[in-house]
């Protein structure tokens, strides 16, 4: 399938008052049309900034993207946006590509009605008029579920429950039919019923539109459920990136195995019982020399500790950035020639 | 704009605010009652000293004062109501009007700090808010600092001396030109200013920092319209707030001023009805302005429901 986005080695850092922090330290996916890609990884592995960085909406100082290129396949063709001007770039956003983001309660501005706050982006990419904004809102207020939208149009975020309001964010997000949309853990703030419902609204607004949706969760569950593909990103960097199905039977990292929770310890002591992952995240203020994840990992050998794994195939469309090969239970001969490279995307 | 206005009448929110400003007015005129028999006899706090026995006790009887309390309260309100506090004890003549009449002056030098407050402290803060740690901010902040911390009694004297006394740009004292005003406007609006820069500049670096001012950028909207549209409107909400409660405090609180520059407003007026134990005058400086300074946060409580619409239909 074509893809919709390409981003290749990506770097952003912070630069604060504590010191330099290595956000995002060379991220590298594709995203297919029509596809769902989820993004996992514990708090500050990077999915919001790398994000974030695609889009300049890094705030800038302190943040910087460094490098990395991230070629967007949308209507004035393969164009990096890592090289786009600000004015270029505005008009991908919310144009081209859609975001919905974690908090609606404060996502939306308190003191604008949504009605408002939905039209102001038709007219912004559209050239819309505002009779004819209105009533392209009203329709996406209907689509995503919203009842009543004529009342509703003219009411404030705060009259709203959590859910209705992330439906309104949705709203905002698909408003101007973009290729791609970028939801950074849309249900994380909503209780588990309304995030059944936003899930399911998402399945059927992303069949509607072929939309291409990057759906960033700590919820293992609702990826399996929405996801084609799945990110997990440690410490700023890609872990490993494989099929949902693919992943859930066959997770190649010490640190997927760990999020899945299917991990059985080594010792047979304590061999019946799941873990959880132990230790701490990476510190980001420190430049990475070894692994990232090798503090916490049971399997880190002494390659581990002086070399950064990268992504490397080890099945259809598998990579994982290890050294080590949990299912032959020894370390891989050569991280750069790969396991059984059955292909590459 | 007007359909807000429209809403914020109706909804009950305005009414609770009138309801409560009257509580509040009763609550002053109670207290300005008790307040002048506190001491057990009013008679021999509004007579000079060496006032013999029957002049004290002719004074007494003509002011009502050997009436039951309740009797006297009743007298008082009912005039209160319309507006009569009596006579001047000094003046010989009705207190209200001699108030109403320095009203202007007072009305003035607020309203000419304030606007100096405002048109100088709010682009100072928004610049300040937007771009921190610019020439400009650093200015604004150094501003903010001064006007908040030098003495306004001691500005007053220092400025006296150096545009009236040296330069004679200004005058000294009294309220004949136009440019009266300017001297102690400047020494009323400077700590309003700094605060307004202040408070304009942390609420700015606020809003921008909000989740919501982030969502706008990523909808691709032009920076201008996120700044006016999406920054300001929220900025001015604590904005209208201090500013409408502010010049309540200048209308109300500018005695210092008005002395130290003879200016011949309110403040002024009753430095003097105290000096001449001119209770009745008193009186009716003190509930006019406080009349001023509730109808004030009434329709400052109106403009913030206009503005914010959780307030509105809260
Ligand atoms: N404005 C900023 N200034 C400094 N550091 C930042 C800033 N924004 C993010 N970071 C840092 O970048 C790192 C990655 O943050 P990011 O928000 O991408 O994590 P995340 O994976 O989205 O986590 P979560 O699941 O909690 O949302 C974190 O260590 C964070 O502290
Ligand atoms: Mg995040």
């Amino acid at each position: 399938m074509p893809k919709a986005l390409e981003v290749r080695d990506l770097v952003t850092r912070f630069y604060t008052l504590d010191g330099v922090v290595n956000a995002v330290n060379g991220v590298s996916f594709d995203l297919h049309e029509r596809e769902t890609l989820a993004i996992v990884g514990e708090s500050g592995s990077g999915k919001s900034v790398t994000m974030m960085s695609l889009l300049g909406l890094i705030p800038s100082p302190p943040g910087k993207v460094e490098q990395g290129e991230a070629f967007f396949y949308g209507a004035s063709g393969r164009r990096d946006l890592l090289q786009m001007s600000p004015e270029e770039l505005r008009d991908v956003r919310g144009g081209q590509i859609g975001f919905v983001f974690q908090d609606p309660i404060s996502t939306l501005n308190p003191i604008l009605t949504i009605g408002e706050q939905i039209s102001e982006t038709l007219t912004r990419h559209r050239g819309l008029t505002r009779d004819e904004a209105r009533d392209q809102a009203l329709e996406l207020l209907a689509q995503v579920g919203i009842p009543d939208p004529k009342l509703r149009y003219k009411n404030y975020p705060f009259q709203f429950s959590g859910g209705m309001r992330q439906r309104v964010v949705i709203a905002i997000a698909i408003s101007c039919t973009p290729r791609v949309v970028i939801a950074d853990e849309p249900t994380t703030a909503l209780d588990v019923t309304v995030q059944a419902q936003i899930v399911d609204l998402f399945r059927r607004l992303r069949e509607m539109l072929g939309v291409a949706v990057i759906w960033i969760t700590h919820d293992l569950g609702v990826v399996a459920g929405i996801a084609d593909r799945v990110l997990v990103m440690y410490g700023g960097r890609p872990a490993e990136i494989a099929l949902v199905d693919d992943l859930y039977e066959h997770p190649q990292h010490p640190y997927t195995h760990g999020l899945l929770g299917a991990l059985p310890r080594l010792d047979a002591r304590e061999s019946r019982r799941l873990v959880s992952i132990k230790g701490t995240p990476p510190d980001l203020l420190l430049p990475m020399k070894h692994c990232p994840f090798a503090w916490r990992c049971e399997y880190a050998h002494d390659r581990c500790w002086e070399e950064i794994p990268a992504l490397t195939p080890v099945g259809v469309r598998h990579q994982v950035a290890c050294f080590y090969d949990l299912e032959a239970h020894a370390p891989r001969q050569s991280a750069s020639e790969g396991g059984p490279s059955n292909g590459r995307e | 704009m007007s359909i807000a206005l429209k809403e914020a009448l109706v909804q009950r929110y305005f009414l609770s605010k009138v309801i409560q400003s009257i509580v509040l007015l009763f609550g002053v005129l109670l207290l300005v009652f008790v307040m002048v028999r506190i001491t057990g006899d009013p008679a021999a706090l509004m007579m000079p000293r060496e006032a013999s026995q029957e002049h004290v006790e002719a004074f007494r009887e003509k002011m009502g004062f050997n009436d039951p309390v309740m009797v006297q309260f009743g007298r008082f309100i009912s005039g209160a109501i319309v507006g009569d506090f009596g006579n001047s004890l000094h003046f010989k003549t009705p207190a209200m009007p001699l108030v109403l009449q320095r009203l202007p002056a007072t009305v003035q030098l607020a309203l000419a700090g304030l606007v100096m407050a405002v048109v100088v402290g709010v682009p100072l803060g928004l610049v300040g808010g937007f771009n921190p740690g610019s020439l400009v901010d650093s200015l604004g902040r150094f501003l903010a600092l001064l006007g908040q911390s030098v003495p306004n009694f001691w500005l007053a004297l220092i400025l006296i001396l150096y545009f009236a006394v040296r330069l004679r740009w200004f005058p000294s004292f009294g309220r004949d030109e136009l440019k009266s005003v300017v001297l102690p406007a400047f020494v009323m609006g400077l700590p309003v200013m700094g605060q307004i820069v202040r408070l304009t500049r942390s609420a700015v670096l606020e809003i921008r920092g909000e989740d919501f001012i982030r969502t706008a950028h990523s909808k691709g909207l032009e920076p201008r319209t996120i700044y006016t549209k999406h920054v300001l409107r929220n900025v001015a909400i604590p904005l209208v707030s201090v500013i409408g409660v502010q010049f309540g405090y200048m209308l109300g609180g500018s005695i210092y001023i008005e002395i130290i520059f003879s200016w011949p407003g309110m403040g002024q007026l009753l430095e003097q009805a105290i000096g001449w134990r001119d209770f009745p005058l008193v009186q009716a400086l003190a509930v006019f302005t406080s009349l001023v300074v509730l109808g004030l946060n009434l329709l400052t409580d109106m403009a913030y429901a206009v503005i914010d619409p959780r307030i509105r239909y809260g």
